[in-house]
């Protein structure tokens, strides 16, 4: 993904559904129908003005949409999608549109509902300790609203200042902090929900683990296929005494592996343990200017909380083990001001790489024990292809983000990055992971997906996602392979 | 009407496939829900038994869905690791000697105090493999702490009290044990007091792992207090850090009157009583309602009941309300909907009283409607028992 230098080359490897001619005859319609219920600046149809719309983080497709409808109210939603389903009309539901696996991307006979105008946070509640909050509003602004008081809310994806909740719930988003507070999931008491006809519900509230079947589990991670979420509860949890981040430097990434495991099988649970390899470590630096030890192929950031003594003793203990395992520099941050360059070198990695080369970034989940051996084939499969490798991730859960590099103007090229990318993920099913942690199927995964499933359990799984959307109107294309469709509704006809 | 045990989950597909009208049962330590007394097949998951793999430094387990929960937590101890959730053992509260089995501990998401700030079984449960009612046997999730591989069945599948379908293998996370533990006590706080107290201590950062407060006549269960309520705060981890978190909350909450500091094995037994309701198990079949509501509710909710048997976890957010003699069901929730809503499980009652009471807090239209709709999508013959939960 490459911001710096946009492109309108668009690969066409991943198959999508041929428009329905019906719709994008009734286009004019349903614009006027879509104004009249949201007024003012609510409705994008102008194809200048829906550029933006077009694709997400997962740069290498687009297709403009037939509309894009940006509502303010939950009243607005509930209107929008009882029209659009009463027509038939495809709905791509989109928070910030920083999906790295084309969970956002439209198709041209769809209508994208955006919820960027819903941000206002509804209420803050320290005493129970959860905050609601509309969809809309950026992740990182839940945790600077109620900062100064003490608080924060932990999922902490790398694109935080851009994603909004709605995106995280939709791709039960994680971050470096998920180590010690888990993921979106696990921090969620509750949604406010529009089913696809219309129809209000709420789940769950400030109160623990909802009454009834989970709905509110399936829902997060459900990648804007079940309805659209327009309001969310959310936990806060007390900011701990303090943070300080401290930089393991090992020779190689093997011995850097080996060390990540055995921190984690001890009982030490730091708040972060980050990975970068060697290529990593140099466009980080050059970038942020981190102080990053330069003389190492690999590099832990190990983070842990609490009082300046309790963050002394975990520190000895953690060196002990990284000792253990070779450790060639440790290096802690001296002032918030250091924390804060380690943190930022890190958290700009994607940004970064992005200057020097376009990339697809994969995310494949892998066992701890198997991390050495998943990072050396990795360089080996990239290798292969000719390609280069940046590898940067969430260690401490064994969720890989090796970074392909590519030229996103040559054809040949973006091929085998996408070709080596779906390698790199098979590997990863194949060490006893998943294709994917914390950035969803999307398009992007959607044809592995019986790489990892049988076609029974996916059966299952679209038998549940039918229970919500019986028509398939709710991002229609994702997640699920064509070919594993079967008798499920649309019976999908491949441009 | 037949008990089947099958021995894989090839059988139990058998089984399913050939019959009709299951009532799925792990161990039956947990009988909570409606049984209407109409004979059915039991279809029991005894017979899988036994951990299939657990390398404590991956910290995760994989067993089959009938191993005994004693079982698993050896074999944990062994390895210098514990369930995070702390799973919550019901068979002291309904009188029975019943062995928990791990798939029962997850279908009915039974954690202990430390879910308010560690997660229930359902945050835990990492995969399942299960048997539908199509006699399909299907995988979900897997066995890394990440995963958004598709629709999250394995959420479904916690808490869904047998009524989806059979599981036959569960993976779930683990945690290495803690060093030490302590628990601050507060003493002679009223039910509103003990709230406020909770709530401070969880806005200081010493990472408080259990938070519950009981009432006078309650807390008179507990010998080692004497004539007062009792409010008290866990702490976990390594010795040094317990330490000075414990100073820190001492000072934080000094506002709050006579302080108490139980050592680690004080601590230990005091909330496995809490955790297995150990003041309501008094072997008698007196209504018990388990509520959830916001921490800041509990108390309110008590107070507006007028109810004198009732004390809290989870910040308050948990409370365990014993009645004298009907469940009052309507009361109850009328007074959680009144104060901001959550919900109350009837675990404990006379089977009359469970037949005549909806012991699951019903659901509004809209999303009974969509349960109904996923219950047809794993058993769309209907072969399986789901008035347990109506
Ligand atoms: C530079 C960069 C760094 C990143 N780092 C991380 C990281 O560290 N961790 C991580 O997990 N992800 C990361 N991501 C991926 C991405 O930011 C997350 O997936 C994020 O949660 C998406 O949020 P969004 O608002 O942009 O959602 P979108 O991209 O707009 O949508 C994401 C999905 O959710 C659905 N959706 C959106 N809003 C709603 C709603 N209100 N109701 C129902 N469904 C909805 C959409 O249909 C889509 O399927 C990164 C992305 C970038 C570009």
């Amino acid at each position: 993904m490459s911001t710096a230098k946009k492109s309108e080359a668009v690969s066409t490897g991943i198959q999508m559904p041929k428009p329905d001619p019906a719709i994008l005859l009734k286009r004019d319609q349903i614009v006027a129908a879509l104004k009249a219920i949201v007024p003012g600046e609510g409705v994008v149809d102008d194809p200048t003005a829906m550029k933006p719309f077009e694709t997400d983080g997962f740069l290498a497709y687009r297709f403009m949409p037939l509309a894009v409808v940006l509502p303010e109210t939950t009243e607005q939603v509930s209107a929008v999608l009882k029209y659009l389903s009463n027509e038939g009309v495809p709905i791509i539901p989109r928070g910030a549109g920083t999906s790295l696996s084309g969970g956002a991307i439209p198709q041209e006979d769809a209508v994208i509902v955006g919820l960027s105008r819903m941000i206002k946070i509804l209420n803050k509640d320290y005493e129970n300790r959860t905050l609601l909050v509309q969809s809309g509003a950026t992740n990182l602004s839940i945790s600077d609203a109620v900062s100064a008081d003490g608080f924060f809310y932990a999922p902490d994806p790398s694109s935080q200042l851009a994603c909004s909740i709605g995106g995280n719930i939709g791709m039960n988003s994680g971050g470096a902090h998920c180590l010690k507070y888990g993921v979106t999931t696990n921090n969620l008491l509750g949604v406010k929900m529009v089913l696809i006809d219309g129809t209000v519900v709420e789940l769950g509230g400030e109160h623990l683990d909802a009454a009834g079947l989970d709905l509110l589990g399936v829902i997060c991670g459900s990648e804007g296929q079940l309805g659209i979420v327009t309001e969310a509860t959310v936990r806060l949890i007390a900011k701990p005494a303090g943070a300080r981040p401290v930089m393991f430097g090992f020779d190689t990434s093997e011995y850097a592996g080996a060390c990540v495991a055995d921190i984690i099988g001890t009982g030490i649970v730091p708040v972060a343990i980050e990975f970068m390899d060697k290529p990593a470590i140099d466009i980080c630096e050059a970038f942020a200017k981190a102080g990053y030890p330069m003389d190492v192929n690999a590099l832990l950031i190990v983070e842990v909380e609490g009082s300046d003594e309790e963050m002394d003793d975990m520190l000895a203990r953690i060196v002990t083990i990284a000792k253990r395992h070779k450790v060639k520099v440790v290096k802690e941050s001296q002032s918030a001001t250091e924390a804060a360059l380690i943190w930022k070198g890190r958290k700009s990695a994607f940004g970064a790489t992005g200057r020097i080369a376009d990339y697809i970034c994969m995310d494949g989940t892998v066992p701890l024990g198997q991390l050495p051996y998943v990072l050396k084939e990795t360089a080996r499969i990239v290798e292969e292809y000719g390609l280069r490798v940046v590898n940067v991730f969430h260690a401490g859960d064994g969720n890989m983000h090796p970074l392909i590099l590519y030229n996103i103007n040559d054809p040949i090229e973006a091929q085998k990055a996408e070709d080596c990318g779906m390698d790199l993920l098979k590997l990863c099913v194949d060490a006893g992971g998943c294709l994917t942690g914390e950035h969803g199927v999307g398009i992007e995964k959607r044809d592995l997906m019986l790489y990892q499933y049988t076609q029974e359990d996916l059966d299952q799984q679209m038998a549940v996602r039918a229970a919500f959307d019986p028509e398939w109107i709710l991002n229609p294309s994702k997640v699920f392979p064509f070919e594993a469709r079967g008798n499920q509704k649309p019976l999908v006809e491949s441009a | 009407m037949s008990v089947f045990e099958p021995k894989s989950e090839e059988e139990c597909a058998a089984i399913i496939l050939e019959g009709d009208s299951f009532e799925i049962q792990g161990g039956g330590s947990r009988a909570v829900g409606r049984f209407d007394g109409n004979s059915r097949n039991i279809l029991s998951t005894k017979g899988m038994s036994g951990i299939v793999d657990y390398e404590p430094a991956e910290m995760v387990m994989i067993a089959k869905a009938g191993t005994p929960v004693s079982e698993i937590e050896k074999a944990l101890k062994k390895g210098g690791q514990r369930m995070i959730f702390e799973p919550l053992d019901y068979s002291g509260l309904l009188g029975n000697k019943s062995k928990s089995t791990i798939g029962g501990l997850i279908a009915t998401n039974a954690s202990g105090p430390r879910r308010f700030v560690a997660g229930a079984a359902r945050d835990s449960f990492l995969g399942v493999r299960f048997v539908n009612g199509k006699g399909d046997i299907i995988k979900a999730g897997g066995r890394v702490m990440k995963n958004v591989t598709g629709l999250d069945l394995v959420k479904l599948l916690a808490g869904s009290w047998g009524t989806l379908a059979p599981m036959t293998e569960v993976t779930f996370k683990v945690v290495p044990q803690v060093e030490t533990e302590a628990t601050l006590v507060l003493l002679g706080l009223s039910d509103e007091k003990a709230a406020q107290a909770m709530a401070a201590a969880m806005a200081t950062s010493c990472e408080i792992t259990g938070a519950s407060h009981f009432p006078v006549n309650v807390a008179s269960s507990f010998k080692e207090f004497g004539d007062n309520s009792v409010t008290l705060l866990r702490l976990e981890g390594f010795k040094k850090s317990v330490k000075l978190r414990i100073e820190n909350l001492q000072k934080a909450l000094s506002s709050f009157g006579e302080q108490l500091i139980l050592n680690d094995k004080q601590t230990k037994a005091i909330w496995a009583d809490i955790r297995d309701v150990k003041p309501f198990a008094d072997s008698t079949n007196t209504p018990v309602w388990r509520v959830s509501v916001a921490p800041m509710t509990g108390y309110k909710v008590v107070a507006e009941l007028g109810a004198e048997n009732a004390f809290y976890d989870w910040q308050g957010g948990l409370v365990w309300l014993r009645m004298d003699a009907a469940p009052e069901a309507d009361k109850v929730r009328a007074a959680i909907s009144k104060l901001g809503g959550g919900h109350a499980t009837l675990v404990r009652a006379s089977a009359e009283q469970r037949l005549s009471t909806e012991v699951f807090q019903p659901e509004n239209e809209a999303v009974a409607a969509i349960s109904k709709r996923i219950r047809e999508q794993f058993d769309p013959m209907g072969k399986f028992y789901t008035g347990r939960m109506d």
